[in-house]
């Protein structure tokens, strides 16, 4: 139960994210959305079973978890490090961009090109 | 051929990735992304020779027991796209050559590594698999597309992006569902197991649905043609040919395997695919580039695609996989010869061109080719791909199918005749653009650029004239969809 409750919040609260405008919140949003989807996969491997899956003399097959979500979970979490990686690399490049073409432009295009990235910056 | 090559079709695009990142020279670069689908094309008419009778090719990685190895597994669809895929890379790779798209050196190890995830995509039997396989060909699309680092070129990353990573992140739910629900997500395992146990189809329908929106049809298709148009030319027609079809093979390949034809999924899809043409269509009609008009032309292209998956069966799933082979290369076919308009010229706004069939008369034979395929003109294989649609539907007695089907055609027309006339033929705007048939490499690079378009699109034309070899081939891919008894028994080891 506990977990199912996790999962929901963490889900709701990066579709929260996720909706809201910046990237940067885009960012944490699907940094909470990939843990609740973690956590769903961990779920689907039973929850009542916790006991290490390692092979042994006295490997009891109805106590140990099963592997192979943990393994999926395991592969998760890579992808999700390396897309949160470029992300911010995306909003660092975009932040940079933007100031050049501040200086660069007109007021007019610059608020049409860059009205998402307005909000967060500091007044 | 020897089963255990099957990894190293996605193994050895990954080496020649992390190599063609380190080699400092252009021209090793170069032979490496050249030489890469050459060897992979090999392997794919190996392929489709051997399954041509209906058998399939499966391994089990590292030699584990069937069922617990991830299994890679080559039936005639996957041969087929394998092969496509490979010819489009080949294609596209040399177009963004003579186009100065791999100036920038981290261009070839992006193409290389999102290919290896395309191939793997087509030759997994795994689900999870799959998905790790649909991001390792997203990941370095990212970085393709928000690479030239202009404003729009990050607005629409930071869409695609968007998009991408919700659609993946329903898709690993799905598959964790799938998990939870049949205790596998071997695809031969699961097959079937939609049709009694409503948890495992419910679990699908989640995987489907996120495969549906890399796909890009109705009602989740919007985020394509706004973010197609971004990149440089050549890296859309190679995303065109690549990255949406590999949603589309996922639909064909989860539907077929594990759900059964119930009514509810002939109403959803029918529903789903008809929407698709006639939004898509519609789209097209409205576009101001040419490369808006081609983006919308996908969606509406996906949906006579897929519809195929519902009607008469066995005909309708041959429909789906001729249609699918035509599809990709006619649509990279025109991606590829709209680009060397845009690449000349700059621009790729209807209204700022006009007249340039003078210019580039190859260029311009190529589109017609290209555009009258697309509206599905005999001789063309367009024609066949839509006659056997046509077909299943009538089989079936689908009225209403055969009616879109044809009206959409019409809307296609009309929408490529706005390009026809608005670019290659009709008046020139004034002022006239600058720079007037200027290519970014020397003039002895101009045939690189012209070629590509023109080779795809005179495929389409010899398909068109000969089309029994292919249809034979479709037939043979959707007697094995429709049992899926080979592909079982060649993943599972019966």
């Amino acid at each position: 139960m506990s977990l199912v409750i996790a999962i929901a919040a963490l889900a709701a609260a990066g579709a929260f994210l996720v909706a809201r405008r910046g990237t940067v919140r885009l960012v944490l949003g699907f940094i909470l959305l990939g843990h609740a989807v973690n956590l769903l996969i961990l779920a689907a491997g039973g929850a009542n079973r916790r006991e290490p899956a390692f092979i042994s003399d006295d490997l009891d097959t109805a106590s140990v978890a099963d592997p192979l979500p943990q393994a999926f979970v395991l592969t998760a979490i890579v992808i999700t490090f390396g897309v949160t990686v470029f992300l911010l690399a995306l909003t660092a490049k975009s932040r940079v961009t933007g100031e050049r073409n501040r200086a660069r432009t007109t007021q007019a295009e610059d608020e049409d090109a860059y009205e998402d990235e307005d909000e967060e910056k500091p007044a | 051929m020897n089963p255990a090559l099957l990894p190293l079709v996605v193994a050895v695009p990954f080496v020649a990735a992390a190599l063609a990142a380190l080699v400092p020279r252009t021209w090793l670069r170069r032979s490496l992304v050249l030489a890469v689908p050459v060897g992979v094309g090999v392997v794919g008419v190996g392929l489709v020779i051997e399954t041509s009778d209906g058998s399939v090719v499966a391994t089990q990685v590292g030699g584990w027991v069937p069922g617990v190895a991830i299994a890679f597994a080559a039936d005639t669809l996957s041969a087929l796209m394998l092969t496509v895929s490979a010819l489009l890379v080949l294609a596209g790779t040399v177009f963004a050559i003579a186009a100065g798209d791999d100036d920038d050196r981290w261009f070839v190890p992006m193409l290389l590594a999102m290919t290896a995830g395309v191939y793997g995509a087509y030759l997994t039997a795994d689900l999870f698999n799959l998905f790790v396989m649909i991001e390792v060909a997203l990941l370095p699309s990212y970085v393709l597309l928000a690479r030239r680092g202009t404003p729009g070129a990050i607005r629409a990353g930071r869409l695609y992006l968007a998009v991408n990573l919700t659609a993946s992140t329903i898709l690993l739910a799905g598959v964790g569902l799938v998990y939870a629900s049949a205790g596998t997500v071997n695809l031969a395992e699961l097959n079937g197991l939609g049709a009694g146990a409503t948890g495992v189809a419910v679990a699908t329908g989640v995987v489907l649905v996120a495969l549906g929106v890399k796909a890009a049809v109705v009602p989740v298709h919007s985020w394509l043609p706004v973010t197609y148009p971004a990149p440089s030319p050549a890296v859309t027609a190679i995303f065109s040919g690549l990255l949406t079809k590999i949603g589309v093979y996922g639909l064909i390949r989860v539907t077929t395997l594990v759900l059964a034809p119930t009514t509810l999924l002939t109403v959803v899809i029918l529903t789903v695919t008809l929407a698709s043409m006639i939004v898509g269509v519609l789209g097209a009609l409205g576009g101001t580039t040419m490369r808006e008009v081609l983006s919308f032309h996908m969606v509406s292209q996906v949906g006579y695609i897929l519809v195929g998956l519902v009607l008469a069966g066995a005909v309708g799933l041959s429909a789906v996989v001729f249609y699918l082979v035509h599809h990709t290369v006619v649509k990279t076919s025109l991606f590829l010869t709209l680009g060397v308009v845009e690449v000349r010229r700059r621009t790729g706004r209807i209204d700022d061109l006009g007249a340039e069939a003078r210019l580039h008369r190859w260029v311009a034979l190529a589109f017609l080719l290209g555009a009258a395929s697309l509206v599905g003109l005999p001789p063309l294989s367009g024609f066949w791909a839509k006659y056997g649609v046509l077909r299943a539907a009538a089989l079936d007695e689908r009225v209403v199918v055969i009616v879109v089907a044809l009206v959409v055609s019409l809307g296609t027309l009309m929408s490529m005749l706005k390009i026809t006339n608005g670019v290659f033929w009709g008046e020139r705007p004034e002022p006239a653009p600058e720079e007037v048939g200027r290519d970014p490499r020397p003039a002895h690079w101009a045939a690189a650029l012209v070629g590509p378009g023109l080779v795809l699109a005179i495929a389409s034309l010899a398909v068109g004239v000969a089309p029994e070899w292919l249809l034979q081939l479709a037939d043979v891919a959707g007697q094995g969809l429709e049992s899926g008894e080979a592909y079982v028994e060649a993943v599972l080891q019966l």
